[in-house]
């Protein structure tokens, strides 16, 4: 336990982040906390720990998107949509990779509707997609899904508004503390600066972070594309004095 | 070393990625029963202690409410916490009787209500020989959430407990710190005693939240 709670990870920049009020994105508005955050200048073993989903059963489908939905089991057909991998590394702020870590995903069908009973987008269902995957990193902190590319959809917010393309990400890493959802978007789509979500973030460095690039060199002749999403949790510090003295 | 998807940080260490909303459709990813897809073989979800599990079984309901006074009905929460002799389990394994992490998540069909079946944690004992009073870590996330919001339950039956916890009391305001305080509703819910925890995310009676 004392090593443990010896551990330390870079201090979380909330000014990277984006602000728990950002009144550009309304829902946030009445979502966001006034009172300022109490700071665990010594956090403990309850933040320090976390998860660790190795024994997690999976099935062999379960990061693999063309095949892992099917609404009538009868029927054989595969999504409708730019058939792509989504691939990528989990690594820490040192470059280190994570290592067994569970990566998440969800996404909207080709036409930007999402399998969820609250979707009510004009959009139909694809009755060969889920939408859901999930896998650990391997040893080098590498993850893999294989699925379309998702389309844009209208949202209500201001009287137009409309998200980019866009995977939604999340990832555990060493300890809750690293604990980190967000989104994937594809490198080029115009609709990224437009999107309210997105315009959460102050600086455009930090929407970089959430844009997977193109990666011709992985992608599979007469097959499919394949995009590159790196994925960056907090880094775990070396303590080199383990009392203050 | 570059950063990846995007420019090289001057002092060599990388940006972390930047957190996103986890919006109202959480639940195909997270959760997916609440969206109506079926299971996979095996989910991770609300029942941290089976019949086995050592320790007081009980049970949390609650809700998260908005700045507004209305229910937050897609939140979706993360549970870390101790088992009843004050450990934790990282090793996540459905067969085992006690796990430290599980999820839960608001429906419209519970009103906006969640819940988790549990055991009491016990103490957490610190290196300095300090005790923690039982609490479990919470974080909260929806749409309108930029960035997860992580919070602690206490129990209001553990009044000493709580008074002695340096963490509990590291919140400087003592008004705040009451804000942590799960009641205890009833001695017989589904599974032993139920505790209330309502998170209010914004105005009176707002949820001391924490950075760590």
């Amino acid at each position: 336990m004392s090593d443990i709670e010896n551990r330390r990870f870079v201090p979380r920049d909330r000014n990277w982040h984006p602000a728990p009020h950002t009144p550009g994105y309304k829902t946030s508005v009445a979502r966001s906390p006034r009172q300022a955050l109490v700071s665990l200048l010594k956090p403990t073993v309850s933040e320090l720990s976390g998860p660790d989903f190795r024994h997690l059963r999976m099935g062999p489908n379960d990061n693999d998107l063309l095949l892992n939905f099917r609404e009538d089991p009868q029927h054989s057909g595969l999504p409708i949509g730019e058939r792509i991998i989504m691939h990528g590394r989990v690594i820490d702020q040192f470059g280190k990779p994570v290592p067994h870590t569970l990566v998440e995903m969800w996404q909207a069908n080709a036409g930007g509707r999402y399998r969820h009973k609250k979707d009510q987008y004009l959009a139909p269902l694809d009755p060969g997609f889920g939408g859901v995957g999930r896998c650990l990193t391997d040893e080098q902190g590498w993850y893999r899904f294989r699925t379309i590319k998702p389309g844009p959809y209208p949202w209500p917010n201001d009287i137009n508004s409309w998200r980019p393309a866009h995977i939604h990400v999340s990832v555990m890493g060493p300890s809750i503390s690293t604990r980190l959802i967000t989104q994937m978007y594809f490198e080029g789509d115009p609709l990224i600066p437009l999107c309210p979500i997105v315009q959460t973030l102050r600086d455009p460095e930090a929407v970089a972070t959430m844009v997977g690039r193109l990666d011709m060199a992985h992608s599979r002749t007469m097959d499919c594309l394949t995009y590159r999403f790196d994925l960056v949790v907090r880094g775990e510090l070396q303590t080199w004095f383990e009392n203050q003295g | 070393m570059q950063q990846p998807n995007a420019q090289p940080m001057a002092d060599g260490v990388l940006r972390e990625t930047a957190s996103q909303t986890a919006g109202p459709y959480v639940h195909i990813g997270l959760a997916l029963d609440i969206a109506g897809l079926p299971p996979r073989e095996q989910e991770v979800w609300n029942r941290l202690a089976g019949d086995q599990a050592e320790g007081e079984r009980i049970e949390i309901v609650g809700r998260v409410i908005d700045g507004n006074g209305d229910i937050v009905r897609d939140a979706l929460l993360e549970v870390w916490q101790a088992n009843a002799d004050g450990q934790y389990q990282p090793r996540f394994d459905s067969d085992a009787p006690f796990n430290s992490f599980g999820r839960t998540a608001a429906t419209v069909e519970n009103d906006g209500e969640w819940q988790f079946f549990t055991v009491k944690p016990g103490a957490v004992a610190l290196a300095n020989g300090r005790q923690m009073a039982p609490h479990i870590n919470l974080m909260v996330f929806a749409r309108g959430i930029n960035i997860q919001l992580s919070t602690r339950l206490y129990f209001e039956d553990e009044t000493e407990a709580n008074a002695g916890c340096p963490i509990f009391n590291a919140i400087e305001s003592p008004t705040r710190r009451q804000t942590l305080l799960a009641r205890r509703e009833s001695d017989d819910g589904e599974s032993g005693a139920r505790y209330r925890f309502d998170i209010r995310l914004q105005g009176e009676g707002e949820t001391a939240f924490f950075d760590f």
